[in-house]
């Protein structure tokens, strides 16, 4: 592992400051993956900046009815919540279905939005990967693939996001609060993380150096009733090979509105816009969830050994639906 | 702005004892307690957060020591296995592991006995998990798919889980 320095960091303006005087500077929060990567030689900073101490640690309510959830609040808090537990159910369920109880006492709200892909040639430095070292190609196309990108992919790269909490949360509307600079913005998680294109080394919108202060959900009555499913290959302690966040409001035997979400399909935590817009409006019945999944997935690309995860993530969708509905299969 | 250095000195207690380390930046928590403090409970296993050999109470809170850098750990306190109880005064968990033959080799058993530790204790607080059926309900109901679930971060090579549950469950009673 290179050598590197340590920093403790108090406040928000510190922490950019310090990251902006050195090109090759890390925040540290849980280290749950950065320190992995780390051991592994994919990641080689000098200076990590830790802001696990930053005043970001709290949950609160929001004038809008929603919460906000401090970058620092470690997963296990999150999960614990009772806000969160009741008003967005599908929030801590997505927290609880990822890693152990002892990686979610350690990882951060922010370090699990900008954890990496767990595409094998990304973490092995003997292989190329275009998103590790620009040009170098991607030996997964054709090679290991088995849990990668079936949909928004490029010839450049097929790697998928892991994370668990961002499909609940990109279901429920949420929003990356960022500090850049001495700027804040507010960026909607939908338009967050970034589809591979020809610069799969390039991972969200923002820009390098921006420090994620905080992550809010808005005021949601249909997320109450939210709901997070994970399909993985062994019982727990594993990554999903297909997820789903959903809510839906049900009005007369219509769909009055819906939230759909999908993990481990893409780069990004994919929200499932056009099934939802399929949906809403149609008949509760196992026929409309069927066909808002189809219409979702008629963008998909699969590839040789991931093309399972077509079908999986269909009949997870509908079963997930239905349950939510109360339709019998 | 001068480069910041490459090791530091800073204090965590360990088991009740404040311990004044001097410590390349790269060490774990790990590599701390079993190289530099002589306390070789908490084992290696795996090194990436993937098996929970290493498994050490970090504030009083599970943790995987293989990936807490020691000098993140500063001023907070840990406990391992040694801290836990006493040979004459075992904690409950240590004496439930011996009664109900929770181990065969032994290496994966430290994690295995702190983690249990810390999830009962997160039961306590009504903390839900994945083996949950309603999130939203306060009190816990500790049967064997919640152990089961709770403890899926602590894998053994030798598939004592059967008396690794029987174990917690004795304790949970
Ligand atoms: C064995 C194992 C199994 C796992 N299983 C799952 C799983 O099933 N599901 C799942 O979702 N996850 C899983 N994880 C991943 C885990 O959730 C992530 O490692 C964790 O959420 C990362 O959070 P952290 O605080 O530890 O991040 P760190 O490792 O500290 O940082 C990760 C990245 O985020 C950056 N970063 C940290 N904080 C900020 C901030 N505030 N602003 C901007 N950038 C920041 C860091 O610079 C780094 O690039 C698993 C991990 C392991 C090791
Ligand atoms: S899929 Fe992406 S991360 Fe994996 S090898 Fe190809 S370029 Fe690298
Ligand atoms: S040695 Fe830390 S989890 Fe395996
Ligand atoms: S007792 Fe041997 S690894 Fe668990």
């Amino acid at each position: 592992m290179r050598e590197f320095g340590y920093q403790q960091v108090s406040d928000v303006e510190t922490a950019v400051a310090t990251l902006a005087t050195s090109a090759d500077a890390r925040y540290l929060g849980g280290g749950t993956n950065l320190v992995d990567l780390m051991k592994l030689g994919v990641e080689t900073p000098e200076l990590l900046i830790d802001v696990t101490n930053l005043p970001l640690t709290d949950i609160t309510e929001t004038a809008d009815g929603g919460v906000l959830i401090g970058a620092a609040v470690r997963n296990s808090d999150l999960a614990a919540n009772p806000v969160i537990r009741q008003r967005y159910p599908a929030v801590a369920q997505a927290v609880l279905a990822g890693a152990s109880g002892q990686l979610r006492n350690l990882a951060t709200t922010g370090g699990n939005l900008m954890q990496r892909t767990r595409c094998s040639y990304f973490t092995d430095v003997s292989k190329p990967c275009n998103k590790r070292v620009p040009g170098s190609g991607c030996p997964a196309r054709d090679g290991e693939h088995h849990n990668l990108a079936i949909l928004g992919a490029s010839e450049h790269c097929i790697a998928t996001s892991p994370s668990d909490l961002a499909v609940a949360l990109v279901a429920l509307d949420a929003v990356v609060h960022v500090r850049e600079g001495d700027s804040a913005r507010a960026v909607p998680l939908t338009e967050f993380r970034r589809l591979p294109g020809d610069r799969p080394d390039l991972e969200t919108t923002v820009e390098p150096g921006a420090l994620i202060t905080g992550v809010s959900l808005p005021g949601l009555p249909i997320a109450a009733a939210s709901r997070y499913r994970k399909v993985r290959e062994r019982a727990s302690y594993a990554f999903a090979i297909a997820s789903i966040a959903a809510a839906v409001e049900v009005s007369g035997g219509l769909v009055a509105d819906c939230r759909i979400a999908w993990g481990a399909v893409a780069a990004v935590p994919w929200r499932a816009t056009r099934a939802e817009a399929m949906l809403r409006g149609k008949p509760v019945a196992i026929e409309s969830f069927a066909a808002a999944a189809d219409a979702e997935l008629l963008a998909a690309e699969p590839l040789e050994h991931n093309a399972y995860k077509v079908a999986l993530i269909r009949n997870v969708t509908v079963e997930l639906l239905a349950e939510l509905t109360g339709v019998s299969r | 702005m001068t480069r910041s250095s490459l090791s530091s000195s800073f204090t965590v207690t360990v088991n009740g004892e404040p311990q004044l380390l001097d410590l390349d930046n790269r060490t774990t928590l790990l590599d701390a307690l079993r190289e530099h403090l002589d306390l070789t409970g908490a084992k290696k296993g795996c090194d990436h957060g993937q098996c929970g050999a290493c498994t050490v109470l970090l504030d009083g809170r599970r943790v995987n020591s293989c990936l807490v850098l020691a000098v993140a750990a500063q001023g907070r306190s840990v406990t391992t296995i040694e801290g836990l109880g006493t040979a004459d005064r075992l904690h409950p968990v240590q004496q439930a592991f011996i009664d109900h033959d929770g181990l065969q080799c032994g290496y994966c058993t430290p994690g295995q006995i702190c983690s249990a530790v810390s999830a009962l204790d997160e039961v306590d607080r009504g903390w839900p998990s994945a083996a949950t059926a309603d999130v939203g309900a306060e009190k816990i109901t500790l049967d064997d798919s919640e152990i089961r679930e709770r403890m899926s971060g602590n894998l053994c090579r030798c598939g004592a889980y059967v008396n690794i549950l029987a174990a917690i469950n004795a304790v949970a009673q």
